[in-house]
């Protein structure tokens, strides 16, 4: 006879509410651990969709993400020489805020050149740039349609395409637009800028050739490294593979937030634990007498440890499995992307056990003190 | 009766205190007892006169200082307990009933006397055939689907005592099992133990402060001061 489940059965309201109290807890542990591979995944994202083998940056620096970095636009002319590169393409990032039906959106400009490397890696919508000044490809998270206005800098622009997995490594949707167009956003001074400096003497630069970064595929027989170690022999560059530029991303650009996300993960974790081992401890003072009684009739220890980790172990699981459910749900309500991958939920489900099974150790310990004198007491 | 037959309990110079020097106190003082099969005893006492510990003691719940426990023909304390597996002793040969009938409140009625059954071995469907006879035998078979919350006093005990004769103990140990019913039940319930020591062949303790019932027993033993006495 399974006493742990007909003890379940019979208070199984107060058990499932039980259950949910946990689920809101766990689904807040899976959620950190979302947010969390949401941070990489967004940080890597760009540099995945643009899939270049090589970046070619400003020497001295660990950019375009990490760093500032410009450099002359017709450096990929040099880099296209190289033996072992495909194709090449020249971008420029820059994160801008606008409005949008009369809301804040930060929106993460990339430039490129239509027909080179650097533009959205699908279109899921519409068409892709062509050429033609004051167009734009969207990323699908911008909640901006094909046909819509929107205003950068001086200049409107026309949605024509979107796209989707673009943004920056700090969650913000990209812009495509073409490499003039970002260059002007990027250059242009406003009338009352121009106006000053000129006032004051200074010669006004209306826009320059620079890029921030020259990208390049390679063929497959090509060595990255060979062509990285050639490029940093130039004076004025620095290159780094593919493999390099994300770490770079997930080591550097997020490194803090992904520490303190998974700190916070590990406390949550911790308290998880304190509670479940709280409720188990509970439950079984709340059964004493009975714990008493069974012991007084006969009931081996086994039958005693089994009625409370049968329960603490239903309980971590039904919690988890309704914390998760909860979270898969409204993972898209959520401000920043949550990545839920099988493995995460495999191994929290995991370490729920382990915590239901240590948690339980006191809930045991104190019901195998029990006296079963105390059954007789009245 | 008894002199033909074996005693069921015997207890042989039996002592038990709890602390040592001046805060010592003796509960129970060499203690001398021979209950026989089919015999209903009184064990009465104010309280702290040592009746639940001669309870306890006789139950293996408690170990004694010295002396000795022979429970159906088993020497099980001499000086020391001479089984390690008390709790498979007592699931073999004592049955209990508690004051406040300690049902789990989980299990059905039928559950509450299987359970006993479960822990003895006996499959699922021998221990449900065995429990509903036992209820029926205790005229509450009208509910054993019922769960203690919805027993009445009278109902819960019989479930109890259900309970307590599932395993077919010998010995039977009840603790003030009349304190919360009426003259009338409380009556009910000692003419079962009684039919009880005589259908099972058993020894039934009572221990009990209720007047009422005083003349349902064999014999009456007095404790005072861990001092046995027989009225």
């Amino acid at each position: 006879m399974n006493l742990a489940y007909r003890d379940v059965r019979h208070n199984f309201g107060r058990f499932m509410v039980t259950c949910f109290g946990l689920s809101l807890l766990l689904g807040v542990v899976l959620a950190m651990i979302g947010i969390y591979r949401g941070l990489i995944a967004d940080a890597l994202e760009l540099v995945d969709t643009i899939d270049a083998d090589i970046w070619v940056v400003e020497k001295g620096t660990r950019g375009p993400f990490a760093e500032s970095s410009r450099i002359p636009r017709d450096t990929r002319n040099s880099v296209a020489r190289i033996f072992g590169i495909k194709s090449v393409g020249a971008v420029t990032f820059q994160s801008i805020e606008t409005e949008s039906d009369g809301k804040k959106l930060r929106l993460y400009v990339i430039g490129y050149e239509p027909g080179q490397l650097g533009g959205p890696k699908y279109i899921t919508e519409g068409r892709g740039l062509t050429g033609r000044n004051f167009e734009a490809v969207v990323d699908s998270r911008t909640g901006l349609d094909i046909g819509d206005h929107i205003q950068l800098g001086r200049n409107g622009f026309t949605i024509v395409g979107t796209t989707v997995n673009a943004v920056s490594s700090g969650g913000e949707p990209a812009i495509y637009l073409s490499l003039d167009d970002a260059q002007k956003l990027q250059f242009d001074l406003s009338p009352s800028a121009t106006r000053r400096e000129r006032a004051r003497g200074a010669v006004v630069v209306n826009s320059t050739d620079t890029v921030s970064a020259v990208i390049a595929r390679t063929s497959p027989n090509a060595s990255n490294d060979n062509i990285v170690k050639t490029i940093e022999r130039w004076k004025h560059f620095a290159a780094m593979t593919e493999e390099q530029q994300g770490i770079i991303l997930t080591q550097s650009v997020v490194e803090k937030a992904r520490k303190q996300i998974g700190m916070f993960t590990a406390i949550l974790i911790l308290v998880s634990a304190v509670i479940i081992a709280l409720i188990i401890h509970t439950m079984t003072m709340d059964k004493i007498r009975e714990i008493a009684t069974l012991k007084l009739i006969g009931a081996p220890d086994r039958v005693i440890i089994g009625l409370i980790v049968q329960q603490a172990l239903a309980m971590g699981l039904i919690g988890f499995a309704m914390g998760g459910l909860l979270i898969f749900n409204i993972q898209d309500f959520f401000p920043k992307r949550l990545v839920l991958q099988p493995m995460d939920g495999l191994s929290l489900a995991g370490v729920v056990v382990v915590i239901c099974l240590l948690s339980s150790i006191y809930g045991v310990y104190t019901a195998l003190k029990v006296d079963p004198a105390k059954a007789l007491a009245g | 009766m008894t002199e033909n037959k074996k005693p069921l309990i015997s207890i042989k110079n039996l002592s038990k205190h709890f602390g040592e020097g001046e805060t010592r106190v003796d509960a129970l003082r060499n203690i001398n007892l021979d209950i026989f099969p089919e015999q209903v005893i009184g064990l009465l006492g104010p309280s702290g006169s040592g009746k639940s510990t001669l309870l306890n003691v006789i139950g293996c719940i408690l170990e004694p200082t010295r002396g000795q426990i022979e429970l159906d023909g088993e020497l099980v304390y001499n000086d020391r307990w001479l089984r390690s597996d008390l709790r498979g002793l007592r699931l073999e040969k004592v049955g209990f009933i508690f004051q406040a009938h300690n049902l789990m409140p989980f299990l059905s009625s039928m559950d509450n006397v299987a359970v006993v059954l479960d822990l003895a071995g006996y499959s699922a469907s021998a221990a449900r055939t065995r429990a509903g006879e036992l209820l029926e035998y205790l005229e509450v078979g009208n509910r054993v689907e019922a769960f203690p919350g919805s027993l009445s006093g009278g109902e819960a005990q019989r479930v109890a005592i259900a309970r307590a004769l599932a395993n077919r103990p010998r010995i039977v140990l009840a603790d003030e099992p009349t304190a919360a019913l009426d003259s009338e039940r409380a009556g009910i319930v000692m003419d079962l133990l009684r039919k009880v020591a005589i259908d099972q062949q058993a020894a039934v303790i009572v221990v009990t402060h209720d007047e009422k019932i005083y003349d349902r027993f064999d014999q009456i033993f007095h404790l005072r001061d861990g001092i046995l006495s027989q009225t």
